[in-house]
């Protein structure tokens, strides 16, 4: 018995040694440290947003914001050197619609075929390549598309240039295709089963029950899958600048030499255009063009998945 | 009354079959074609590579020489980027997801840090890049070290590691939890001792993950200044490097037909080791991850 009390008593004497030892209070402490790392992201936003516009205000000191919209030269290395984000905007967007022009019906495809007509076993096999395809550094697809997709394509078009917006665009519609397929057929197989047996009970067959009633279903998914697709394929660097080349132009031709905006920002980055100079100062501009762009598809993206969705 | 008229579902129906297995053929046909291209790409980049491919391509520095020209400092310098970005983002994106899954409370400012992460997921990686330049290179003078490289690169990856630590950390049944508490551990103890262990596999295998995407990634580097041509070790973090997606640009970016295989070398020392880290995610994840 008389042990059995001490021990007891021993117990709460280490309980409250303990607690009158700690100097620091870790209950109190944690949340706070740890609020601070999750600040922490909230303020790489705030820092990115607030390089942007300080450094884009300088260039606009110098070069006038509406010459910077309206203009329809980028020769920011001339002699009378014109400052138009036109040519680097529509070298962008040729880039992202050939890219969409391969990714969307492919990814869309592979999709369906995974959600609706693959079985487990193939989709098993079937996933981790796309997950591979996925995680391939953008460079070698650069690599891939100087070496590889512009030579097979000058067999084919030969007068397609050296430098072409056709081959890049078609290895970042590659690049982004496992996206869209990943992320749709996410949201097709989280169309409830339910819903296609009642077709199927109607007499529809397996395609038109996907076509007619679970795409439907799932298309705020699909379209969201779809738009953060191409904001990857707007954001999109590597690829562009060895393969697409280095001239800003605004012709729609995509055979020969184009400039996206990345692309300009690697240029000038990989050369030696000093520290304070216009063309410095031009990279932000360029840079919060590319930012407000690829923000507002994220938002859309967003909007479309939240405000379309359907719940079952 | 008839409403359905059977020799006309009769008639159409060989017809609607048909095209089901057509589009089904078509379905396949795409899935196809994203092995077919990732078939192509890994034999075209090993029969271009694998002849330069041999011991003194690791150990000899950059040169202006193809048959020289090596990959020790770049791989070298993509290590020692590791050596800096594994430790920080690791311990900032675990901490923001403790913080974000066991202590923030639901209000505005948690749903703004939420959709704040989301949307830097989504920022180009060129963006970072400039924000690395500005902030790190010029504002802090940390200069072309490996430090202001990993800095940028730790806040690139970062969402990636959010995201893949708080699923680990909302995968850990609230019965641990509770079983935790009832024999008097607080709050913190519950986190270092009882949640934090069960969702290691999970924090690591997603760590890993981002990694991988760190080692491949180009863009914010070349804004960075990062030099890809470099013929010395790197000795602390504050001195200048190259990695190989930098040495593997430069080699591209050459007229010389000789520089592509070396380039492609490159390329084939890069994915080995891409394939050397995603292989440890997936032994973690298969061997430790429990499923509760």
């Amino acid at each position: 018995m008389e042990l059995r009390k001490t021990e007891t008593y021993s117990v709460q004497q280490m309980i409250l040694e303990k607690k009158s030892k700690k100097k620091i209070n870790m209950e109190k402490v944690m949340p706070k440290l740890l609020f601070l790392m999750a600040a922490i992201s909230v303020f790489t936003t705030i820092g990115i947003i607030l390089t942007l516009i300080f450094e884009t205000f300088i260039f606009f000191d110098r070069v006038s914001i509406v010459k910077f919209l309206t203009e329809a030269k980028w020769l920011p290395f001339a002699s009378t050197p014109s400052y138009g984000i036109m040519p680097l905007v529509i070298g962008t967007l040729k880039i992202t619609v050939i890219a969409a022009v391969v990714a969307v019906p492919i990814g869309l495809a592979t999709a369906i075929f995974l959600s609706e007509y693959a079985s487990e076993k193939t989709r098993r096999i079937i996933k981790p390549i796309l997950e591979v395809l996925a995680g391939i550094p953008t460079i070698v697809y650069g690599f891939f598309a100087l070496t590889f997709v512009t030579p097979v394509l000058r067999d084919l078009f030969p007068s397609l240039d050296m430098f072409n917006a056709l081959s890049p665009g078609i290895v970042v519609g590659i690049m982004i295709m496992p996206m869209i397929a990943s992320l749709s057929e996410d949201a097709l197989v989280s169309v409830p089963k339910s819903i296609r047996e009642g077709a199927y009970a109607l007499g529809a067959t397996k395609l038109e029950t996907t076509i007619k009633v679970v795409l439907p279903a799932a298309i705020s998914g699909i379209v969201a899958s779809i738009v953060l697709a191409l904001s990857r394929a707007i954001g999109e660097t590597m690829i562009v600048s060895v393969a697409g080349g280095s001239t800003p132009n605004m012709s729609m031709d995509v055979t020969s030499s184009i400039q996206t905006m990345t692309a300009y920002i690697v240029q000038v980055s990989s050369g030696d255009a000093g520290y304070g100079t216009t063309i410095y100062y031009s990279i932000y501009a360029v840079g919060m063009t590319l930012f407000v762009f690829t923000l507002i598809m994220n938002l859309l993206a967003q909007f479309i998945s939240r405000k379309f969705r359907e719940e079952y | 009354m008839k409403l359905i008229n059977k020799s006309q579902v009769a008639k159409k129906m060989p017809v609607r079959l048909a095209v089901n297995t057509v589009c089904k053929g078509l379905f396949f046909l795409a899935t196809l074609v994203g092995l077919i291209v990732l078939a192509i790409l890994f034999y075209r980049i090993f029969t271009q590579g694998i002849g330069s491919l041999n011991g003194d391509f690791l150990q000899n520095f950059a040169s202006r020489k193809p048959e020289e020209a090596g990959i020790k400092a770049a791989l070298i310098g993509s290590i020692w980027l590791m050596v800096v970005v594994a430790p920080v983002s690791l311990l900032l994106g675990v901490g923001t997801a403790i913080y974000l899954e066991e202590y923030a409370r639901k209000n505005w400012i948690t749903t703004f840090i939420k959709v704040n992460i989301s949307n830097l997921a989504g920022v180009p990686s060129i963006v970072f890049g400039l924000l690395g330049l500005t902030v790190f290179v010029r504002a802090l003078a940390l200069d072309r070290s490996i430090l202001a490289a990993g800095l940028t690169m730790s806040l690139l990856v970062l969402p990636v590691i959010i995201v893949a630590a708080q699923e680990a950390i909302r995968a850990v049944p609230r019965d641990l939890r509770e079983a935790s508490f009832g024999m008097g551990a607080t709050k913190w103890q519950t986190i270092l001792k009882v949640v934090l262990p069960a969702a290691v596999p999970g924090i690591l295998t997603g760590g890993i993950l981002a990694l991988s995407r760190a080692i491949g990634e180009t863009a914010p580097l070349v804004v960075v200044g990062i030099p890809m041509f470099i013929a010395f070790l790197p000795q602390t973090v504050m001195d200048t490097f190259t990695v190989l997606p930098m040495q593997i640009y430069n080699w591209t970016s050459r007229p010389q037909e000789e520089f592509q295989q070396v380039a492609a070398a490159g390329i084939i020392v890069l994915l080995i080791l891409l394939i050397f880290m995603n292989s440890i995610a997936v032994l973690i994840r298969n061997k430790f991850q429990k499923r509760y």
